[in-house]
């Protein structure tokens, strides 16, 4: 420690001493070199591993502008509502602040749901990075949660009725279903104690979590280092510094490409946020704009589109509980894929045509229950809905069978990587 | 089957979810366009002189709004201001909500948001489709809101129209609803295509009213994307840089 201060001295003047000084209390430039700049990650990383640091964007966006919406909106029946339009249009960009934030909340399931088909694509879930993956799926399990309290405080009409909805889902548990019920609302119906307790649990319990469930994700991603999209092992070839051959370092490679992706991201980011904040009712739904009414319904109640693939496979089961219960194993069996998945090799371009088949399939089956989820339910559509639902649960229940036959290709030592 | 779904439909929402709101009677474009000032400038004087006497706009104020269409503060009181308020003031109305309900039956929704929740062809369309119906207390019913409490208030302006229906009246006296025209029964003071031009200035300022930063974000969002396109390239440009050392 003492010697790392007295190089930076040298090197860096009265900065230089600073850093020293710190150094010998907290380690400040360990953290940075260990996390950071010689931190050594796959050179063959594609475009698909743009979506990790754009969820972080993403967060920190969250949390920015839900710190200023905080400070104008006013968490109670009454005032909501107002509250919310006061933001549009008294409150000094407000209404950017506002876009950001719903859009942001769009954005984030957007980027998360393609950061996680990347690790179904590469196996990056695989051994050893099973923690890694759990962290991620809990993440995922707050950040629904963290939607569905945030989609209430506007006290919009649909915010109202979708909150009911799926507040309903749980009286479908046998025995203890309505106990439940009234212990999530604090009472009888949807109501201002209702508003109160989500709006405690949108601004601080979970975006906490959150936040620590994030750091762990990156500690435990720097501890086995990151996958990539040849699933090799980049730790099992070093060099004689100690180095994997194919690794460079975090910083600044890889500060570098993820700003061309902030770029691009915050491009389309933006033209939402200023030519379709409501995204055609997709991101802010129509009925929203009306207040939230106990006595009227909206014409057509749909979640917003994030939770729609579940909702889809809620509606196509005649029966509640079970359609809540099958509901709730769509989400979770993501957890189990560690262990479902018996194959040999991590990544799509060594697995065999059975694996192959059974991810595209089930990632059109998510589409097309996303899709699904969104329309009033017909005869036709309840029937697609039960065909894809069983495409869903196909690709985890028959895992075991199909990874274990698979004719999977041989997998080199080293990653393939092509200058440009 | 069928009705396994309908039970679990009942089941997830209370109050039956998936009534068709409205007549789903066929609307026509409203064409209005928020960069027209003048026009802007005219459905706020529609909307003052008809609507603001039964329906609010809680949310906007006076003197925002006027900066927003191009008016002075004077312009405003002198134009758009007939009563005590403040042009500091939102538009709120002195109709008391129980009277409104014993009036009409409901209590006339404020409007600051309307054209948001129902869109502005809806509402284009609804105010030209009153017709008169002399089963209903207020004499006039409407095709895309039918049974509408409210009665036809610009019918000086547009005149009476009656509906026109496809079939023929049955036994007990129905007609059958499929609509068929409108045809004017006493001209109002205005010619149809004046009277569509009124409905469209209204419309338009219901757009405005219903998110009044729009104009700015439109205007704000050319330089952003534009700053944004020059530092995604700068970007690009150092990362090739950066990694050329890497083979």
């Amino acid at each position: 420690m003492g010697s790392t201060g007295q190089t930076a001295k040298a090197a860096g003047g009265r900065l230089g001493a600073l850093t020293g000084w710190i150094d010998e209390r907290f380690p400040m430039t360990k953290l940075w070199k260990e996390q950071v700049s010689e931190y050594y990650a796959p050179k063959n990383m594609n475009f698909w591993y743009f979506f990790g640091s754009l969820a972080m964007l993403v967060l920190v966006i969250q949390i920015l502008t839900g710190i200023f919406l905080t400070m104008n909106y006013k968490p109670s029946s009454a005032e909501a509502f107002g509250s919310v339009e006061y933001i549009m249009r008294d409150v000094e960009w407000g209404w950017l602040i506002r876009y950001m934030h719903s859009t942001g909340a769009s954005a984030f399931f957007i980027v998360v749901y393609l950061h996680m088909f990347r690790a179904l694509l590469y196996g990056s879930y695989q051994k050893p990075r099973e923690l890694l993956w759990i962290f991620g799926m809990l993440i995922y399990l707050l950040l629904m949660g963290e939607a569905f309290f945030g989609y209430l405080l506007p006290w919009g009409n649909m915010s109202y009725w979708g909150a009911q909805v799926i507040v309903s889902l749980f009286g479908a548990i046998p025995v203890a279903g309505d106990f439940l019920m009234e212990w999530i609302r604090g009472d009888f119906y949807i109501s201002d104690i209702t508003l109160n307790r989500f709006f405690a649990l949108h601004v601080i319990a979970l975006p906490l979590a959150l936040v620590f469930l994030v750091i762990a994700h990156l500690m435990a991603l720097h501890e086995v280092g990151s996958n990539n999209p040849d699933g090799v092992e980049i730790k099992k070839v070093k060099g004689p510094d100690g180095i994997p051959l194919d690794g460079i370092a975090f910083h600044p490679y890889y500060t570098v490409k993820d700003m061309v992706g902030v770029g691009v991201f915050l491009i389309l980011f933006s033209l939402v946020i200023f030519y379709a904040p409501t995204m055609g009712g997709y991101f802010l739904e129509y009925a929203n704009f009306d207040p939230a009414n106990p006595l009227q319904t909206p014409p057509h109640i749909a979640p917003v589109w994030y939770f729609t693939p579940f909702y889809a496979i809620l509606r196509a089961v005649p029966s509640k509980p079970l359609g809540a219960a099958l509901m709730g194993l769509a989400v979770v069996l993501f957890i189990f894929l560690p262990w479902l998945d018996r194959g040999k090799v991590k990544s799509i371009r060594y697995r065999g045509p059975l694996f192959k088949f059974f991810l595209y399939s089930f990632a059109i089956a998510f589409v097309v229950l996303g899709w699904l989820g969104l329309q009033a339910p017909t005869p036709l559509y309840t029937n697609l809905a039960r065909f894809f639902t069983v495409v869903y649960f196909a690709f985890f229940l028959l895992m075991p069978w199909y990874t274990s036959v698979d004719k999977t290709k041989p997998v080199p030592t080293r990653v393939t990587y092509h200058a440009h | 089957m069928r009705t396994k779904l309908l039970v679990l439909a009942a089941a997830l929402a209370p109050v039956a979810a998936f009534a068709a709101g409205g007549g789903g009677a066929h609307l026509d474009q409203a064409n209005n366009d928020i960069t027209n000032k003048a026009s802007l400038q005219r459905g706020a004087s529609n909307f003052v002189n008809y609507c603001l006497g039964c329906h609010s706009a809680k949310y906007v104020r006076y003197n925002r709004m006027a900066a927003d269409i191009g008016l002075t503060e004077q312009q405003l009181i002198d134009n758009l201001m007939f009563t005590a308020e403040s042009p500091h003031d939102t538009m709120r109305i002195g109709i008391n909500a129980d009277d409104a309900k014993r009036w009409f039956g409901v209590v006339p929704p404020d409007l600051s948001l309307m054209a948001r929740s129902r869109g502005t062809d809806y509402i284009y369309t609804f105010l030209r489709s009153f017709y008169a119906d002399p089963a209903k207390a207020t004499g006039s019913n409407n095709l895309v809101l039918p049974g509408t409490a409210m009665p036809h208030v610009l019918w000086e302006l547009q005149g009476v129209q009656e509906a026109v229906w496809a079939g023929e009246p049955n036994a007990q006296g129905d007609v059958s609803h499929e609509f068929k025209e409108f045809r004017l029964a006493t001209p109002g003071k205005l010619t149809a295509e004046e009277y569509d031009a009124f409905v469209r200035d209204t419309v338009n300022f219901l757009e405005y009213m219903a998110e009044p930063a729009q104009l700015q974000r439109r205007s704000l969002g050319f330089p952003v994307i534009a700053f944004l396109v020059f530092f995604t390239l700068l970007a690009w440009a150092l990362k090739k840089e950066y990694w050329k050392d890497v083979k």
